[in-house]
């Protein structure tokens, strides 16, 4: 591919601002993603007992295992977040990026 | 030999051997033991299937675009299923089912880990992986750099995960197919070897990736039956399933809390560190990104594959406290001394047997096994086009034909075949499990900080990338070495130079720093160079424009 298109598509300004989108939305899931790991393992660590507590009085189940469940049910949902949003809207504003520039 | 001409030959052929080492089996077992006659008959129908779709795939695979990438013509929810399925090894299958039978609540906390790093492979290098590469990660990495010398760093740090995770695989295959059907361990790590390599050098990236996909589909199905059960045999109350085990268990009420695992925060940082960016630098995972079409598929098989793998963890969490309740209060399954037969890893194997009987039995072993040939033709790709792709057509021989590459590429293929077997042979009576968390933290401090850098970091340059890449590489190799595992256990030796379990924290940021410092301070024409070109690295990681296109079929 040649180096004057991906010149003018590096100084449209709509590419920028999809870029800084992008960034923006994959930095906070992410951050979302690694503070509920670090979280939960740190916990593991240094607090075990929070996560032995029994979710009910006289019962076996722990708040580790709802937790655990739930960590792993939030990842697949946020890449479900993460897809929905980068498949529509961040793939039709690039593709009228692309076809902008390779026009004039 | 002309294409239909050899496939005349090859066919019968093959399928005379696979039928004759049935019945091999069959006289084997026979003197051994008598009741898994199903499940050698449901894995010769596996292996015959898959050899089947790996003629078909070989037919249809010319170009090197073909064997390496399938031809970029896999969907997103295959390649979702493909990914999940390398990823759901045996090791993980039997080894984290293991775990809970024998903790608990760790062997949650050990999926946990293993799953997270799939949504940040999505957000921070799915997409950009895609538009960037063709073949291999180190595509990616090199792809503004010195060519020689960041492929041999990346070719080297594949080779070195891909041994690893083959002697685990290799490993759990002999010890699985000794105990269900009767075959010597020896005899066991030769037949994954020989498959192996059969589907990789007939059926290129296309059939493993349907041999995956097929395996994938088996093992969840498996699972989910197993798991329906065990929710039956305790009315769908969750509750009551973890009451009936925490009174049958040794440990008792402690399998629900966080046991031995991970005891000490830098222990549980540093597992963390492993598995998230591990995933995210392990080879014949990377490579399956460059199976389908564009980025948008690349993101959707991220989303398929976080999906099944979680689903597939909360099935193994119920398989093993399942295998609590109903396994190890029956002494069919356990030896005199009140262990599991063949081991904890053998929990999931024994459940099968308790709530499904002979055929289900059957029906496990042989996913089991089609796991572990799925898992270990991936892997057995990844390291061949790392030999061929990398090493030999870009460093030592550039220029090479497409043809001379994969011709190298099938040669490494049969190479590494041999050397899992010897392997295989030479690990017999390690923990599963553990060599793969030796393999995460390879790939979590040579491979992925310099792919991580090369997609977002301007400043980098070859140098930096390389003093880094292999110091990273480097301090890992030496402080599992040095480790409670191999310097203890394997070398007998009576004390850990180094004391810690995971090296991944302390060998990820040897790499982060050696890369930024090397970086910075260079000064040279090329280093310059090499930053200019990241703009249009830059552009084309966002947009996929001058990506490698899909090949039409």
């Amino acid at each position: 591919m040649h180096s004057d298109i991906y010149q003018k598509i590096k100084d449209h300004p709509d590419f920028h601002r999809l870029v800084a989108k992008r960034k923006s939305f994959a930095l906070n899931l992410s951050a979302i993603v690694l503070v509920m790991y670090f979280g939960f393992i740190l916990l593991v660590a240094f607090a075990p007992g929070v996560l032995a507590q029994p979710v009910a009085q006289g019962s076996v189940t722990t708040w580790g295992i709802p937790i655990g469940v739930l960590i792993i049910i939030t990842s697949f949902l946020l890449t479900g977040i993460y897809v929905k949003r980068a498949n529509t809207e961040f793939d039709e504003e690039n593709q009228r990026i692309i076809s902008e520039c390779l026009k004039g | 030999m002309s294409e239909p001409l050899k496939r005349r030959i090859l066919l019968p052929l093959l399928l005379i051997s696979s039928v004759s080492m049935a019945g091999d089996l069959t006289a084997e077992q026979a003197t051994q033991q008598a009741d898994n006659g199903s499940a050698i008959t449901m894995f010769v129908i596996f292996v015959v299937l898959t050899l089947g779709i790996t003629l078909w795939s070989g037919r249809r695979t010319r170009s090197a675009a073909d064997y390496y990438a399938a031809g970029g013509g896999i969907t997103g929810f295959q390649n979702g299923l493909a990914i999940a399925g390398d990823y759901m090894s045996a090791a993980s299958f039997l080894g984290i089912s293991g775990l809970v039978y024998l903790s608990g609540f760790d062997g949650l906390i050990y999926s946990i880990g293993f799953l997270v790093g799939w949504p940040l492979i999505l957000f921070m290098i799915a997409e950009r992986l895609r538009n960037l590469g063709r073949f291999t990660f180190a595509d990616v990495a090199s792809f503004r750099l010195g060519q020689r010398q960041i492929r041999t760093l990346s070719a080297v740090g594949s080779l070195c995960v891909v041994a690893l995770y083959l002697v685990a695989q290799m490993v759990g295959s002999g010890k699985l197919i000794q105990l269900l059907f009767g075959l010597p361990y020896h005899y066991a790590v030769v037949l994954v070897g020989f498959l192996m390599v059969l589907y990789v050098t007939i059926g290129g990236m296309l059939a493993t990736t349907w041999v995956q996909i097929i395996k994938a589909i088996l093992l969840l199905s498996g699972a989910s039956f197993m798991a329906l059960m065990v929710l039956i045999h305790v009315g769908f109350d969750m509750g009551d399933l973890f009451l009936k085990a925490t009174q049958v268990h040794d440990k008792g009420i402690d399998i629900m809390a966080p046991g031995g695992l991970v005891s000490d925060p830098v222990s549980a940082i540093s597992l963390g560190v492993a598995l998230i960016f591990g995933t995210a630098g392990l080879p014949h995972i990377l490579m399956r990104f460059f199976t389908v079409a564009d980025a948008r598929e690349a993101r959707t098989s991220v989303f398929y594959a976080t999906g099944l793998i979680g689903y597939f963890y909360i099935l193994t969490f119920i398989i093993g406290f399942g295998a609590i309740v109903l396994v190890s209060t029956s002494s069919q399954f356990l030896d005199e001394a009140g262990a599991l037969i063949g081991g904890n890893n053998m929990a999931a194997i024994h459940l099968s047997k308790a709530v499904g009987g002979d055929l289900l039995l059957g029906f496990i072993s042989a996913v089991a096994f089609a796991t572990i040939l799925a898992v270990v033709s991936g892997l057995a790709l990844a390291g061949a086009s790392a030999v061929s792709h990398d090493l030999y057509a870009n460093v030592f021989r550039p220029g090479a034909s497409d043809e001379e590459e994969v011709r190298v590429s099938k040669i490494t293929t049969v190479i590494l075949g041999m050397v899992a077997i010897a392997l295989g042979v030479l690990f017999e009576q390690q923990n599963i499990a553990f060599m793969v968390g030796l393999a995460f933290a390879i790939a979590a401090s040579a491979n992925f900080p310099v792919l991580l850098l090369s997609m977002y970091w301007q400043r980098l340059t070859t140098r930096g990338a390389m003093i880094g890449g292999w110091l990273g590489l480097m301090t890992a190799v030496s402080l599992v070495i040095l480790g409670p595992i191999v310097w203890v256990q394997i070398l007998g030796n009576e004390r850990a130079i180094f004391p810690y379990q995971y090296p991944a924290l302390f060998s990820v940021i040897v790499a982060f720093i050696g890369i930024w410092y090397f970086s910075v301070t260079d000064k040279s024409e090329a280093g310059a160079a090499e930053r200019e070109k990241f703009d249009q690295q830059f552009v084309r990681s966002h947009t996929g424009l001058g990506a490698a296109q899909a090949s039409d079929h």
